[in-house]
């Protein structure tokens, strides 16, 4: 399943080198490399992390308390995962585990919220305008303003709802972006009756938006040409949360791995273990690790997670409406696993309606306006929390000492369970489409286009400081420089080569 | 540049995100539907929300997160050769914010702490010792302070840029 012929060529000297720099339309900084040979046959392609914050490291040493608020810093785009994923593993640790009933519902209101504005975020912000504009659009129409002049109400549904989804974590983290409310053992505040009324009052547009939105997801998918039905199809296992019964679960729940035939290979997984299940590998032309199943080591255990893995690891959505949406999904695969990469579009809109159908259920509960808030039990060492993040299965594990300091943190972030499939996913689309090929501008945004779906978040992949540029790199087979192209200031591609110690590419 | 004229000139805006989070980008993002009048005044040019690969000439950069690379400050550099304004946006940019907590820790120790072998290949740039504020590198025109600033103050900036007027200080918060 891996191809590791690609991944690092048998003599990169000399190679072509190309380099997409950075990825654009994504949240973070990456950049892809790619040698070429002669007759522009493909030898190397990787996905490179180019930064690196330490987050692991300077939460050491700090007061337990305050690493729910410091670890939303890793993501700006989904700070509440973090913010969650930290404080269910330090409930552990102050013994505030279960939390009470008020505090669990404002938690998953909160969290619904997040993957409403992700999930729109990624769909109509950054990845509609390859979808509705095609691959090869001209670089200046390939932005939200792009569709807002050619799909006005796309583009205000996808604002609205993304606004929604903020205005449901404001409600009830104080702040749409770095808000707090969430603290070991349960929560700080309650929901105001007012607000939540306001956010009531719009259900049904939002619902509506919703719908529309998994509606144009499918309609996009199902129209794709013959070529792109299978675009970028590197099957995987699945990996991710599941509740109850095989309940769809983004807030707690047991971890469960289907392989890429569909069959189900763990199952009911305790989160607390889950170092029995995954490690982590490193390579030294990236920060961002490679977790695999332990069960079957580094080059065969990678997975997928997502909300491709999600909707297909399953065995049901608990709402009515993402139910039936689901069941159409399947049914149009085949009942067949499908590991395309452009469906996770299609998927990421039914988990978005799924989000609106719980935030409807929860803003009806009364519970989110009050009651105990706050558990208190034995203290203990450490603990793990894991929460399925917008771009998947995220994991926070903390031990923390007598004297209240973090004395380990270890984090395992959406985007780096995905780096082996995102870099397959490169792979399997240079072997498609840029193999042999003169490249163009648009047959590199192919690879963007592939890297999109799985909406990487490489700022909080590398834990790292700053920027993910993305670069494509081609050589011989000798490992000499052909040609070397990158992207100008405006977006369009030129050659040349670039003689630098970096061409020499392990 | 007034929007008196019937047929103004965009302003072209730049935005990146340096050694930060995007959290700042998002909250530009919550102005939410009045983002549609501001592109009847402004036009993006490279920013993670465009194709565009480096800065071109540009009224206003704005710039997240502090500098934690060798790629940051050519980039940063890139920013201030090509922007007319250039604004600091929020608390990374402007102070370093969160990710400098590693700057009392030595960069090769956390590497070989985190990943046990360093990565070191060529396509990596540089991690500089500590992270540090873009004011100590280039000359900054405004600051939005905050963690992140607040949609309203994005929004208010940009009005007054868009007016021509010098941007008032309102709206500052630190949380």
């Amino acid at each position: 399943m891996t191809t590791p012929s690609l991944e690092t060529a048998a003599d990169p000297q000399g190679l072509r080198r190309i380099v997409i720099d950075p990825v654009s339309r994504v949240e973070g900084h990456g950049k892809v490399t790619l040698l070429l040979g002669d007759d522009n046959r493909i030898q190397q392609v990787r996905l490179h992390i180019v930064e690196f914050r330490g987050f692991e490291r300077f939460i050491v040493g700090r007061p337990y308390w305050e690493v729910p608020v410091m670890v939303q810093r890793l993501c700006g785009i989904c700070p509440v995962s973090h913010h969650l994923a930290a404080t269910k593993a330090l409930d552990r640790v102050v013994g505030g585990w279960p939390v009470p009933e008020a505090a669990d519902k404002i938690r998953r209101l909160m969290h619904h919220g997040q993957i409403v504005q992700s999930h729109a975020l990624h769909f109509f912000h950054l990845s509609s305008p390859d979808l509705l504009f095609g691959f090869d659009a001209a670089v200046a129409q390939r932005n939200i303003v792009g569709v807002a002049m050619a799909h006005p109400e796309a583009a205000r549904q996808g604002v609205m709802l993304r606004k929604f989804g903020q205005e449901v974590i404001r409600i009830t983290a104080g702040k749409r972006v770095h808000g707090t409310g969430s603290i070991p053992g349960g929560m700080n505040r309650a929901v105001d009756a007012a607000e939540r009324d306001t956010l009531r009052a719009q259900l049904p547009q939002v619902l509506a938006w919703a719908e529309a939105a998994v509606d144009l997801a499918e309609r996009l998918h199902t129209g794709l040409p013959d070529h792109l039905v299978g675009f970028a199809d590197t099957p995987a296992a699945m990996m991710s949360l599941v509740g109850p019964g095989g309940a769809m679960e983004f807030y707690d729940g047991t971890l469960r791995v289907r392989e890429a035939d569909g069959r189900v290979a763990v199952d009911g997984f305790e989160d607390q273990r889950y170092r029995e299940l995954i490690g982590e590998g490193v390579k030294p032309w990236t920060y961002m690790k490679f977790p695999y199943r332990l069960a079957l080591g580094p080059d065969a255990g990678w997975y997928r997670v997502g909300p491709l893995a999600r909707l297909q690891n399953c065995d049901f959505i608990p709402t009515p409406r993402a139910e039936a949406r689901r069941q159409a999904f399947v049914a149009a695969q085949g009942g067949r696993p499908v590991h395309a990469v452009l469906a996770t579009h299609w998927a990421r809109m039914i988990e978005l309606l799924h989000g609106v159908e719980v935030i409807a259920q929860l803003l009806d509960d009364p519970a989110i306006l009050g009651g105990p808030l706050l558990a208190t039990g034995e203290r203990q060492r450490g603990g793990v929390g894991i929460i399925e993040a917008p771009r998947g299965t995220l994991i926070h594990e903390y031990e923390v000492g007598d004297d209240d300091l973090v004395t380990s943190c270890n984090l395992i972030v959406s985007t780096t369970h995905n780096n082996q499939a995102m870099n397959e996913a490169v792979r399997s689309v240079a072997l498609q489409y840029l193999d042999g090929q003169t490249i163009t501008e648009p047959l590199l945004n192919h690879i963007e286009v592939a890297i999109r779906a799985y909406d990487p978040c490489l700022s909080c992949a590398t834990h790292a400081l700053g920027q993910m540029p993305l670069a494509v790199t081609l050589r011989n087979a000798r490992g000499e420089v052909l040609d070397h192209v990158h992207r100008s200031s405006r977006g369009d591609t030129v050659r040349g080569t670039r003689p630098h110690s970096a061409e020499a590419a392990r | 540049m007034s929007t008196a004229n019937p047929a103004p000139a965009k302003l072209r805006v730049a935005t990146v995100s340096l050694a930060g989070c995007f959290g700042c980008h998002m909250s530009f993002l919550d102005i939410d539907e009045r983002l549609f009048e501001l592109i009847e005044h402004i036009q993006f040019d490279r920013s993670p929300l465009t194709d565009i690969k480096t800065v071109g000439l540009c009224d206003i950069g704005l710039i997240e997160g502090g500098l934690c690379n060798a790629e940051n400050v050519e980039v940063l550099r890139a920013f201030r050769a090509n922007c007319r304004v250039l604004v600091a946006v929020g608390a990374c940019a402007i102070t370093g914010g969160l990710p400098a907590l590693r700057n009392h820790l030595d960069v090769g120790d956390m590497l070989q702490a985190v990943y046990g072998t360093v990565p070191d290949d060529p396509e990596l740039p540089l991690p500089l010792n500590k992270v540090h504020p873009i004011h100590e590198v280039v000359r900054i025109d405004h600051s939005l302070p905050g963690c992140p600033p607040s949609a309203d103050a994005f929004w208010h900036l940009l009005q007054d840029l868009i007016a021509g007027r010098e941007p008032a200080h309102g709206l500052i918060r630190y949380d």
